[in-house]
């Protein structure tokens, strides 16, 4: 399932548009950058709390398809400028990780 | 063989957000000639994560990596303060990561391990109050 329509059917919030054309194939969950660098899948949702800048660089070398925010986390402008500058995809919602892999699964 | 490119960077120490600069250049360059998508990937993350750890623990240093055909090579060279122990290191979990680094989500004593595990081959020369060399293989394929 691409990333757009993932977002119309989970209702997410789009912080910064990359390329909503990609695939989703599968979903990680983590905000310890380095963990997450070293296991996320390409091609995968990441569920996190972390929106710093790093943030951006290790969704790049990860090659994930997006970042989605949960539980209304903050998007720094320092990150916002660099996921805009490398057509990284961010999106946000209320729901916790949980709750959003439980949702995601039945899509993906 | 000789180098097919050889590409030199420096490393800031004192900007953490700006590390991470080196690696995503080295990552398009070898998007543009062509080399494979997981390789890429090995590569990009070997060399963020050094990165990030000559900003947190040496103050900087500088990055040579040359891509061949079939291997990238890289080293990563800092003044810094050396490793102590370096198979304390290499252990999962293990990090000596300031507070501050770690609210940014790293520190996770993450960094060595899954360098080595992105790489062929890597090798650490380091010397207390000298400085530390990080040498680094991934093998390639076009």
């Amino acid at each position: 399932m691409t990333t757009k329509e993932i977002i119309g059917k989970l209702n997410l919030d789009t912080l910064v548009e990359g390329d909503l054309d990609r695939e989703v194939t599968s979903c990680y969950i983590g905000d310890l950058l380095s963990w997450v660098m070293g296991r996320a899948p390409e091609d995968s949702a990441w569920l996190t709390v972390m929106g710093n800048i790093n943030s951006i660089a290790v969704a790049t070398l990860a090659d994930v398809s997006c970042i989605i925010l949960v539980e209304n986390a903050a998007l720094d402008d320092d990150a916002r400028k660099k996921a805009e500058m490398h057509d990284v995809t961010i999106l946000r919602t209320e729901d916790n990780s949980y709750s959003l892999a439980l949702k995601l699964s039945e899509l993906i | 063989m000789s180098s097919a490119l050889h590409l030199h960077y420096e490393v800031s120490g004192e900007d953490f957000t700006r590390a991470g600069e080196a690696s995503s250049s080295v990552k398009k360059r070898l998007k543009s000639l062509g080399y494979d998508s997981d390789a890429i990937r090995r590569v990009a993350i070997a060399m963020y994560e050094a990165e990030i750890n000559m900003v947190i623990h040496a103050e900087g240093g500088y990055c040579d990596v040359d891509i061949y055909p079939d291997k990238v090579e890289i080293l990563l060279a800092d003044k810094g303060p050396g490793i102590p122990d370096v198979d304390k290191a290499m252990q999962e979990g293990f990090s000596t990561a300031p507070d501050n680094v770690r609210n940014l989500g790293f520190g996770a004593g993450m960094g060595l391990p899954n360098i080595k595990k992105y790489t062929d081959d890597m090798r650490i020369e380091t010397t207390i109050g000298v400085g530390t060399n990080l040498y680094l293989t991934v093998i390639v394929h076009k």
